[in-house]
């Protein structure tokens, strides 16, 4: 009897240990390090989704990579949607601060990136909630950089930061 | 010998790993004392005051009108600023001081708050730059540490309600 309950004693006390190893380990290294999601809805089409409603991709979400807030034009990132707080979206960077982009269906034809923002939009003109709706958006809102899809199998890649030619700023900051 | 030390090593940068984990979970989620820096929040808060921000009631959606919040700031990521939520969403707001004779309103829109300083006449908040999303809000202050004569829960807004039309 004595045994037994030393057996169990031993046993709660590793298995407080490790649960007070594992826990923060793992929320900080998902938090700051990495992490995978599942992309919902059609905004992304064809980058992500490409079959509509039957598939959704799953991708890999890299924290490290903006831990500074540095995104690059053509970038696929996710970001806590300004509309929604409890909710991320998945866009892609069309301009940084300073640029000037030409919008589509937003209330100013021109809009002026401000200072310590980005425009996304998504790759679905017209089935996206974007900053064509929302104007631009926050870089402390910025969560990650998609760089991968890593499920469906067949689908596994690397994403590629390309910026479609027509959505280039019609004045880039550097200029 | 070298195995001894080796293991030594790995134990020390175990430890660390581990404490800098549980850290950064509670800065994170559970709350850290900051201080505060600049003079936009004062009486309330003085500059160099030091605070307890809970970073909980940002994740169960608890922030209330009168609240004083740790956000981000929406021109530079990097920089925090400390305010007080006026409004939030669907909140009707001056968006000029009163004191001027045309007044104007706009509508807090959905996901925003509309954050000012306690020190009207020199803080840089929603008045100019307008709401901020939700998202940016990092944590909620409410009590002071230091001075020791200021010790304790935090004072509601010396301005009194100038917001709300509702």
């Amino acid at each position: 009897m004595a045994q037994s309950q030393g057996w169990v004693k031993r046993y709660v006390k590793a298995f407080c240990k490790g649960f007070f190893v594992a826990v923060p380990v793992a929320v900080t290294f998902l938090d700051r390090v990495a992490c995978v999601a599942r992309v919902e809805g059609a905004s992304m089409q064809p980058s992500l989704n490409p079959g509509g409603s039957q598939s959704s991709d799953v991708v890999l979400l890299n924290h490290w990579k903006v831990r500074n807030f540095e995104v690059q034009r053509g970038d696929i990132v996710s970001l806590v949607s300004p509309k929604n707080p409890g909710q991320k979206i998945i866009k892609r960077v069309i301009a940084l601060e300073g640029d000037i982009v030409k919008t589509i269906g937003h209330k100013n034809r021109y809009v002026k990136v401000p200072r310590g923002h980005i425009w996304v939009e998504g790759d679905h003109h017209g089935h996206s909630f974007d900053s064509n709706a929302f104007g631009p958006v926050s870089l402390g809102l910025l969560h990650a950089h998609a760089t991968h899809i890593l499920w469906p199998p067949e689908r596994w890649q690397k994403l590629e930061s390309v910026l479609p030619p027509e959505r280039l700023p019609v004045q880039s900051a550097e200029e | 010998m070298l195995r001894g030390i080796l293991g030594k090593t790995f134990r020390l940068v175990g430890y660390t790993i581990q404490y800098g984990c549980i850290a950064h979970c509670a800065f994170e989620y559970v709350g850290g004392v900051v201080m505060c820096s600049g003079p936009s929040m004062e009486p309330t808060i003085q500059n160099s005051d030091i605070v307890f921000a809970e970073n909980l009631s940002r994740h169960f959606h608890g922030i209330q009108r009168g609240d004083i919040v740790i956000a981000k700031s929406p021109s530079d990521p990097k920089s925090n600023i400390c305010k007080r939520v006026i409004g939030l969403e669907g909140d009707k707001m001056l968006t000029k001081s009163p004191s001027e004779f045309f007044k104007s309103h706009s509508y807090v829109p959905t996901g925003h708050v509309w954050l000012e300083g306690d020190n009207l006449q020199n803080s840089t908040d929603s008045r100019y730059y307008g709401p901020i999303p939700y998202g940016l809000i990092r944590g909620r202050i409410f009590f002071k540490i230091w001075p020791l004569s200021d010790f304790g829960f935090l004072r509601g807004s010396p301005n009194g309600h100038r917001s709300s039309d509702e």
